[in-house]
């Protein structure tokens, strides 16, 4: 079966700064990968990339079967508004910082986007809305605005309104990077549940070693714009093979060591 | 004659300044989001257009700008009574100023938040009034208050191309009465009291769109 997503030989470069490098990298259908790095190895790139947030250099790009090459159009870097949104069409993304519209009530957060952009009745949308926020545990909260809800609660809305859109394929961000220590357990729970979507295929750019272990269907390590290593987690985690790999993962786990030890201590 | 018989021309003055001021502030205002927004908008041609009248009237005073369109306009062949002149010009220099507010508001919109909306495959313009609008709007207000008093203010200079509003009038009184210091006093405090209404009617709209959870900021402006 072809993959949902090729990048092929694409490079994207930050002035002088070459963030990805000659990049090469498949993944399935319903597959849930997690790419993980010291900050500023490209791994966030990747996901910017596929979300059109950011232009890149030079390469081939695919999403499900749709070309960032327009056909016909004036190259891959300058594609239309239109050829944006049709790629735009088949993904989602949920940001470190949440990103929801504070002028908005949780329901309207979640409905805005299928009815003005897929056309859905607002009655409809409503109702898939509420369903959502209820998969996310958050139903009695639909009428309050973001100012009023934690940051997991955010977090978990920004998971719904991206979902709301039908998305093939999701990116999360540093999903939990943005909260206390106490709410990063319930943003994940969310992301498990999704985890066992079948059709959906999932990018995770994450910190969260044992997390990433236990929903990953691959490990991705990042390292100056490429990817050095990438295994199935169980060996991955148990057997790196790279030295940037193991010196990388001794040191984030650490250092998440210690902060649980802390966490611990102050409770 | 005692100063309660100015008031009667003082008041008539003040209502055509009123009356300029009020409209001028309006299509200053609609002027202001249409040359705001072209400045923002990625075509270059709409862009230019929006820039170049702003830095016209932004860099050329008031009151030759009413001289030219009083005066010299009508040599082309093209010609307004004073009052619309008024508004005109005026207008154009709120707008000018009011443009460059609602460019800097738009500019200050979080750019996450519109990341987020090309995320969710919002178009161009659904973005705009629809994400980043209402969260700027508010952001112009205290800014908008201000250039509307400007406004206000200079409406004095329409005296010169014969309007009859408040400034016009003390003029008249005071060459008939010679009574400079009882003139002066009330034209000064009739322009203060319309510059307090407008100050609380700006204050009252800002209050309007701060209030509720959406921007918990009110809860300490």
């Amino acid at each position: 079966m072809n993959p949902i997503i090729r990048f092929e030989n694409v490079t994207k470069r930050f002035g002088a700064l070459t963030v990805l490098d000659n990049f090469n990298f498949e993944v399935r259908r319903g597959e849930k990968v997690t790419l993980i790095g010291p900050s500023g190895s490209g791994k966030s790139t990747v996901l910017r990339i596929l979300m059109t947030l950011e232009p890149f250099q030079e390469g081939l790009l695919e999403i499900d079967g749709i070309s960032y090459h327009e056909p016909g159009g004036r190259g891959p870097f300058k594609a239309s508004e239109t050829h944006l949104h049709k790629i735009r069409s088949n993904v989602g993304m949920v940001f470190q910082s949440f990103n929801l519209f504070p002028h908005m009530t949780v329901l309207r957060n979640v409905v805005e986007a299928p009815v003005a952009v897929l056309k859905m009745n607002r009655g409809e949308a409503e109702s898939r809305a509420t369903e959502l926020l209820r998969m996310v545990g958050l139903s009695d909260k639909k009428d309050h605005f973001p100012s009023q809800l934690s940051g997991g609660q955010q977090q978990r809305v920004a998971i719904a309104r991206a979902l709301a859109m039908r998305p093939r394929v999701l990116l999360f961000d540093e999903p939990t990077s943005a909260l206390d220590p106490q709410l990063v357990g319930e943003v994940l729970g969310v992301i498990r549940d999704l985890a066992h979507e079948h059709d959906l295929t999932m990018l995770l750019v994450t910190h969260e070693m044992r997390f990433a272990r236990e929903v990953s269907d691959r490990v991705c390590f990042f390292d100056r714009g490429r990817i050095v290593e990438q295994d199935e987690p169980e060996r991955f985690f148990s057997n790196p093979q790279q030295p940037r790999t193991r010196e990388f993962l001794s040191s984030i786990l650490g250092e998440q060591e210690q902060m649980r030890e802390s966490l611990r201590c102050a409770q | 004659m005692t100063w309660m018989q100015y008031l009667p021309p003082l008041l008539k003055g003040a209502q055509v300044t009123v009356m300029i001021s009020l409209s001028s502030i309006a299509i200053g205002a609609i002027l202001a989001f249409a040359a705001g927004i072209a400045r923002t908008s990625s075509n270059p041609i709409l862009s230019g257009i929006a820039f170049v009248y702003i830095v016209l009237f932004r860099g050329t005073p008031l009151l030759v700008q009413l001289f030219w369109f009083y005066y010299a306009l009508p040599l082309i062949g093209i010609s307004f009574d004073p009052i619309t002149t008024g508004i005109m010009t005026l207008s154009l220099l709120t707008g000018a100023f009011g443009a460059e507010v609602v460019r800097g508001a738009l500019l200050a919109v979080p750019h996450t938040q519109l990341e987020a909306a090309r995320a969710l495959n919002f178009s161009k313009s659904y973005t705009l009034w629809h994400i980043s609008m209402p969260q700027a709007v508010i952001e112009m207000m205290p800014a908008f208050g201000n250039l509307a008093i400007q406004n206000l203010k200079d409406t004095a200079l329409v005296s010169l191309i014969s309007i009859a509003d408040l400034t016009f009038q003390a003029q008249s009184m005071r060459n008939i009465t010679l009574d400079s210091a009882t003139v002066y006093t009330l034209t000064l405090l009739g322009y203060f009291i319309i510059a307090l209404c407008i100050m609380l009617i700006v204050r009252f709209i800002e209050m309007k769109l701060r209030r509720g959870p959406a921007f918990p900021r009110s809860a300490h402006s």
